[in-house]
């Protein structure tokens, strides 16, 4: 492992869909201890690139150190390193709020005792230990969002990966999610990495972002340097003169393809 | 060890609290029960079959294990539908360790499935011929449990979706039953009905079952028993081989 302070280095990452290039030669570092921003229009290469980060998908080209594990070849010691709230939604609704942490810690390998604390102590900080035996399918989406940032913490991670955690949810979550989350980089100095939609969260949380269009990073740096690069007051305009104002149309995922046919499964 | 522990709680917790899911899938086995056992009975008997209930009481049960075990193994479709499969595939477990997990959790549901179905069939008159065997017939249903699930994990991680749902149902779940003997005695068929009967690996669950309940077998029961453990030792590795290779 190397000493160079950097928790994510990322060098010429390519990814290819078939004839498709979901992402195209990106190269880009996150030291430890930062909240990192990836900003992008829908279909831009994010999830894409979050996946092969988390060692869900291998890349076609490139090389990503995680901590200066490599997570094509060291997938349990990348996994063992970073904690993740996926974009859908990834609980089992049959079990318990309780339940779904104890998976994951049992998962994880984390002590019995140590497992019982950590859960008690993430549940009360994401003001769900009072619901800890209901059934999450009984939850909003705010509620499943907190349960699954509380269950991504549970192993101590030292990276902690948010793909667009705030995606629908109101203003007061979205709020009360960044305020544990900048809680936790300060206490515990996790670093974040985040990927989002909403600019202005990523200007107020954010030390440094990268700008991803078409699988390629088109900007990156502080808030402010972009806002300068582009000469917009607010980082919202900046990213719009960056990406352009064409609205992009993503495929539908699997999820969206699902709900139609799930009824007439479950009879 | 805990990895495949907690993967097999999961499917047990998420059986046990699915009260539909228990009922519902006891229909079928019912229906044949009822309208085959009684409806053929008479015509069995004059035929010289003896007493058709007791003939098809293993038939049933093994029906109602090959659907609950390949619906077991196919609900992975479902995990990976809703996302939790992500939350397994990015823990620092291997692969075959969450595979292995859930096919044990989804056998031992079909298991009990079986035990279910067992039961009902006392209800309406059936009688094995000796209870010491029943740890044994327990056995061979796990077996015949494990083979299916296998079967339906090796399916679920090649399918992305319930697309292919009905292709499953019509061509290969309904198959493998009807062609199984557990509707028919396997002598004399015609020779390529019993050429289709003996690959179909049911028919060596249903012909132990028969063999250890009432005491009539068509193959010795340890050849039968030595058959299924084989093929679920086979589709357990081939379904591991293709879970390893799933990508989200």
């Amino acid at each position: 492992m190397t000493e160079n302070n950097l928790a994510i280095e990322v060098e010429h990452l390519i990814r290819k869909f078939g004839e498709n290039t979901a992402v195209n030669d990106i190269s880009f570092s996150v030291k430890n201890g930062e909240i990192f921003a990836f900003l992008g229009p829908n279909g831009a290469g994010k999830s894409t690139t979050i996946k092969m980060l988390t060692t869900l998908l291998q890349p076609t080209s490139g090389t990503v150190l995680i901590h200066g594990f490599d997570p094509v070849k060291d997938q349990d010691n990348v996994r063992r390193s970073f904690g993740i709230v996926f974009q859908d939604p990834s609980l089992d609704e049959e079990l318990t709020t309780y339940e779904n942490m104890e998976f994951h810690g049992v998962l994880y390998k984390v002590p019995k005792k140590l497992r019982e604390d950590r859960i008690k102590e993430l549940l009360e900080i994401v003001e769900l230990w009072d619901r800890k035996d209901h059934f999450v399918k009984t939850f909003s989406g705010g509620m499943k969002r907190r349960l699954e940032i509380a269950r991504g913490l549970l192993h101590h991670p030292k990276i902690f990966f948010l793909d667009e955690p705030t995606l629908g949810l109101d203003p007061q979550t979205r709020n009360q999610i960044w305020t544990y989350i900048q809680n936790l980089n300060k206490q515990e100095g996790i670093t974040v990495f985040f990927s989002t939609h909403y600019m202005e969260e990523a200007e107020r949380v954010a030390q440094r972002v990268a700008i991803i269009d078409h699988g390629s990073i088109i900007a990156q740096g502080t808030p402010e340097e972009l806002k300068t690069q582009t000469k917009k007051d607010n980082l919202e305009d900046a990213f719009l003169t960056l990406t352009g104002r064409k609205i992009r149309d993503e495929n539908a995922s699997s999820i969206d393809k699902l709900r139609g046919r799930m009824k007439m499964f479950r009879r | 060890m805990s990895t495949i522990y907690i993967l097999w709680l999961r499917q047990l917790k998420r059986y046990l609290r699915s009260k539909s899911r228990i009922f519902g899938s006891l229909g079928q086995p019912v229906l044949f029960l009822l309208a085959l056992g009684f409806g053929l009975g008479p015509i069995f008997k004059k035929a010289g079959g003896g007493n058709y209930i007791d003939f098809l009481a293993p038939g049933i049960i093994a029906q109602g294990i090959l659907f609950t075990a390949i619906f077991s193994g196919i609900e992975l479709i479902w995990d990976r539908q809703f996302g939790f499969l992500k939350e397994t595939l990015v823990a620092p477990v291997s692969r075959f360790e969450i595979m292995l997990g859930r096919t044990l959790g989804g056998a031992t549901i079909a298991t009990i499935q079986g035990i279910i179905v067992f039961c009902l069939t006392l209800l309406v008159g059936f009688r094995p011929h000796s209870w010491v065997v029943i740890p044994l017939v327990i056995l061979t249903m796990f077996l015949i449990a494990l083979l299916f699930t296998a079967l339906g994990t090796a399916i679920a991680s090649v399918m992305t979706d319930f697309q292919g749902f009905q292709l499953i149902m019509n061509f290969l779940v309904m198959p493998l039953f009807f062609l199984s003997g557990s509707l028919f005695p396997l002598t004399n068929i015609p020779s390529f009905l019993g050429f289709i009967t003996r690959m179909d690996p049911l028919t060596y669950g249903v012909d132990a079952l028969r063999g250890l309940l009432i005491n009539t077998s068509h193959f010795p029961v340890s050849f039968s028993l030595s058959v299924i453990s084989v093929l679920a030792a086979l589709l357990l590795i081939i379904g591991s081989y293709l879970f390893s290779k799933i990508e989200i």
